[in-house]
C-alpha cells in the first residue's frame, strides 16, 4: 500500500513537471536593415544604396516565431519566453520590443569578437549563450534574416546543439508532454511533423502575424537597459533598475559565455566574401512611348506582328 | 579524387528539375576543374533512378534506397550525407535551393565545418590570393550571389573548408542533356551504417501536396505587378490582360508582401526565375531582388508612372503613365488589331 501511495505521489509530481512548469523558450531574433522598402532616398545617384537611409528593424519573420512563442505561452501556464539577439549596442532595441510584446527577459550578445561572423561562426557563438542559458524547452526562430536570405543559423544552431529541427513551420500546433506538433509550409503542400522536445523549430512568414506591443508592457518596460546603455545615462536611471531588477537586459560579451576563440568572427568562418559589387543597372537602349492611345495601339500592332503575343 | 557532387532531390517518383539543372551546371564545373561528377540520390523505391541522372553527366551515382529516407526528414538523411562525404571527400557540393536543401544543407554544412552560401544565381571556378596569408588558391568556386535585399552582389569563396557547399533555386541554371550515351556507375549506399535509432525522432504525420496552380515558369508571355499597382482588387488588370493575350500574372516581392498577389507567383531572387519571351512589368520599380529573376527574359515592357523606376533600364519598350489607364487600352486595341 505504502509503495502504491509513493508510486501515485511520484506519478502527480511526474504529471505536475509537465503541466505546471510550462515551457521555457528561447527565440532567436536578429536586427536587420529593412531592405524590404528601399525607397528613392536609400539609392545614392550612382545607383547604389545608402545603407543609412535603412531603418533597422525587428527581422520579420522572427516576429512570426515570437508570436508562436507567445500563443504556446498563452496556451501553457507558467511558460516563459526569452529573446536572444546577437548584434551590435542597439541591438538591445530588439529584447524591448520583444518585451513590449510580451516576451520575459533577453539575452544581448555583443562582442567585437563576433565581428565578420558568417552564418557557421554566427550558429557557434549563439549555440554557446543557449548553452549558458542552460534550461530551455524549444528553441524558436525566424526561417530567415532578410538582410542575407540564407535560412543557415536556425539548423545550424540544431546540428551545434546536437538537438533536431523543425524548418518552415507555420503553426505550432501542441507541444506537451515532451513532444511537439508542427505544421510545415512547403512548395507546394503542407505537412504536419511530430519531433521531440527540446528542438530547434524555425517559422515561416506564412505564420500568424505578431501581436502589437501591448501599452502596459511598453510602460513597464520602457526603461529597461542594458548595463553598457545604463553607464552612458543618469543615476536616477540605475537607481530604477535596482528596485525593479526586470528592467536589467543581460548583456554577454565573448568572456561571459565559453567559447573557443578559432571557432569566432572571421577566424571561424569558413565562407569569405571575395568581392562586393554595388548593383548599377546599365542601361538598355529603350524606346520611350506614351499612354497615348495612338502609341499604344501601335505597339500592340507590332507585337502581334512580330508574333511576340497572339 | 576530390569531386563535384550533386545532392539530388526527388520530386513525385521523379527526379526534381533543379537537380538536373546542378548536374548540368556540375558537368561544367567538372570539365573546368578536371575530375569527376558524382550525384547522390536517397529516397525509397527508387531503383533505376540513375537512369534519369547519369544522360545529365554524372560518373558516379550513389543510391541510398531506404523507408526511413522517405518522406524527407531531416536527421536521416544528413547522417548518410555527412558519412558519404566524409569518406568521399567532394571540393564542391550542390543542392537545390528547396525546403529540404534548406533545410539539409546547413546541417551538413555545420557538421562537417564547411562553408555554404545559400541561393547563388552563378557559379563558376576561378583563383584567389590572400594577400595578408600570402596564400594562393587555385580553382575555388566562386558563388555568387545578390545581398541585402539584392542591392549588392557578393562572390563568396571557401578557401580552406571542404567541400564547398552551395544551394541554388530552381530555374536559376540551364537543364541540359549532356550525353544520352554517357556511362555512369552505380555504387549502393549502406545506409544502416550511417542512420542511428535516434535519427529518427522526427516523424511526419501527414502530408498534402496541392498541385501547382500557378504556372509561371513555362509561361511564355508574364504580365507582372509590383507594389506600384496599389492593392490586390488593381491587380485584377493584369489578370485580364493575362486572360486576352494568354499569359501568366506574376508578382514582385513587395506585391507579394503587401498581400496582393500569391507567393506561387512571385518572380525574383526568393521567388521563380523566368526567361519568357515577353515579360509586362506593372507598377515595378525594378530592385536587383525582381530583375534577378527575369532578366533574361527575350523582351521586357516597363508601365510605370516613374520615369526613373530602375526597371526602365532595362526594359525594351517604357510606357510612361497611369498602369489602371494603360493596360485597358493594351486589351483593347489587342483584341481590336487580333481579329
Amino acid at each position: 500500500m505504502r509503495s502504491f501511495v509513493i508510486f501515485v505521489f511520484l506519478k502527480i509530481k511526474l504529471i505536475l513537471k509537465f503541466y505546471k512548469m510550462g515551457l521555457k523558450i528561447i527565440v532567436l531574433a536578429k536586427q536587420v536593415p529593412d531592405t524590404r522598402n528601399v525607397g528613392k532616398d536609400a539609392m545614392k545617384a550612382d545607383g547604389t544604396v545608402n545603407r543609412a537611409a535603412l531603418p533597422a528593424i525587428f527581422n520579420p519573420e522572427d516576429l512570426n516565431a515570437l508570436e508562436q512563442a507567445l500563443r504556446l505561452k498563452d496556451k501553457y501556464k507558467g511558460s516563459t519566453v526569452t529573446v536572444l539577439t546577437m548584434g551590435p549596442g542597439r541591438a538591445a532595441d530588439i529584447i524591448r520590443e520583444g518585451l513590449f510584446r510580451g516576451a520575459d527577459d533577453g539575452y544581448l550578445l555583443t562582442d567585437r569578437a563576433f565581428a565578420g561572423s558568417d552564418t557557421l561562426a554566427t550558429s557557434y557563438a549563439i549555440s554557446c549563450a543557449i548553452r549558458k542559458i542552460k534550461s530551455f524547452d524549444l528553441i524558436m526562430a525566424g526561417r530567415q534574416a532578410i538582410d542575407g536570405d540564407t535560412a543557415q543559423v536556425g539548423p545550424q544552431v540544431a546540428e551545434k546543439l546536437n538537438l533536431p529541427q523543425i524548418t518552415y513551420a507555420e503553426e505550432i500546433l501542441k507541444a506537451e508532454k515532451g513532444k511537439i506538433l508542427v505544421k510545415r509550409r512547403l512548395e507546394r503542400g503542407v505537412e504536419t511533423v511530430e519531433g521531440p522536445l527540446p528542438c530547434v523549430v524555425t517559422v515561416n512568414g506564412s505564420a500568424a502575424p505578431c501581436r502589437p506591443r501591448a501599452a502596459k508592457l511598453l510602460m513597464k518596460y520602457k526603461h529597461a537597459k542594458t548595463m553598457s546603455e545604463k553607464q552612458s545615462q543618469s543615476e536616477d536611471y540605475i537607481d530604477m533598475s535596482t528596485d525593479r531588477p526586470y528592467l536589467n537586459i543581460a548583456e554577454w560579451s565573448v568572456n561571459d559565455v565559453e567559447t573557443d576563440d578559432k571557432w569566432l568572427g572571421l577566424t571561424g568562418s569558413p565562407t569569405k566574401v571575395k568581392k562586393i559589387e554595388n548593383v548599377v543597372f546599365q542601361a538598355k537602349e529603350s524606346k520611350v512611348l506614351s499612354d497615348s492611345d495612338k502609341d499604344i495601339e501601335e505597339l500592340m500592332r507590332e507585337l502581334i506582328l512580330n508574333h511576340t503575343i497572339g | 579524387m576530390n569531386n563535384v557532387f550533386v545532392i539530388c532531390e526527388m520530386d513525385e517518383g521523379k527526379v526534381a528539375d533543379v537537380s538536373l539543372e546542378l548536374l548540368t551546371k556540375g558537368r561544367t564545373l567538372a570539365n573546368t576543374l578536371k575530375c569527376k561528377l558524382e550525384a547522390v540520390v536517397l529516397g525509397h523505391k527508387i531503383s533505376g533512378i540513375e537512369k534519369e541522372i547519369i544522360p545529365y553527366g554524372a560518373d558516379v551515382v550513389h543510391i541510398g534506397d531506404d523507408a526511413r529516407l522517405a518522406p524527407y526528414t531531416t536527421l536521416p538523411h544528413s547522417a548518410v550525407i555527412n558519412g558519404l562525404f566524409a569518406e568521399t571527400k567532394p571540393q564542391i557540393g550542390l543542392l537545390g535551393a528547396t525546403t529540404m536543401g534548406r533545410d539539409l544543407g546547413p546541417r551538413v554544412s555545420s557538421a562537417l565545418v564547411s562553408g555554404l552560401t545559400a541561393d547563388c544565381t552563378a557559379l563558376e571556378i576561378g583563383d584567389h590570393e590572400d594577400k595578408k596569408a600570402g596564400k594562393n588558391y587555385k580553382d575555388l568556386l566562386y558563388q555568387i550571389r545578390p545581398a541585402f535585399g539584392g542591392n549588392i552582389v557578393a562572390t563568396i569563396i571557401n578557401p580552406d573548408c571542404r567541400p564547398q557547399m552551395a544551394t541554388v533555386r530552381e530555374g536559376v541554371m540551364k537543364k541540359e542533356i549532356f550525353s544520352p550515351n554517357h556511362k555512369g556507375e552505380v555504387k549502393t549506399i549502406d545506409v544502416s551504417k550511417y542512420i542511428k535509432p535516434e535519427d529518427l525522432v522526427v516523424k511526419v504525420i501527414e502530408r498534402h501536396m496541392e498541385k501547382s496552380r500557378v504556372n509561371i515558369k513555362n509561361s511564355s508571355i508574364i504580365v507582372s505587378g509590383g507594389y506600384g499597382m496599389g492593392s490586390k482588387e488593381n491587380f485584377n488588370v493584369l489578370y485580364d490582360l493575362a486572360e486576352a493575350i494568354g499569359a501568366e500574372v506574376g508578382a514582385s516581392r513587395a506585391a507579394v508582401d503587401a498581400g496582393y498577389a500569391e507567393h506561387d507567383r512571385q518572380v525574383g531572387q526568393t521567388g521563380i526565375t523566368v526567361r519568357p519571351k515577353l515579360y509586362i512589368a506593372c507598377g515595378i520599380s525594378g530592385q536587383i531582388q525582381h530583375t534577378a529573376g527575369m532578366e533574361d527574359s527575350a523582351m521586357v515592357i516597363a508601365i510605370n508612372n516613374d520615369v526613373n523606376a530602375p526597371i526602365n533600364k532595362i526594359a525594351d519598350y517604357v510606357i510612361t503613365g497611369d498602369v489602371m489607364e494603360i493596360i485597358p487600352k493594351m486589351i483593347k486595341f489587342y483584341k481590336k488589331n487580333s481579329k
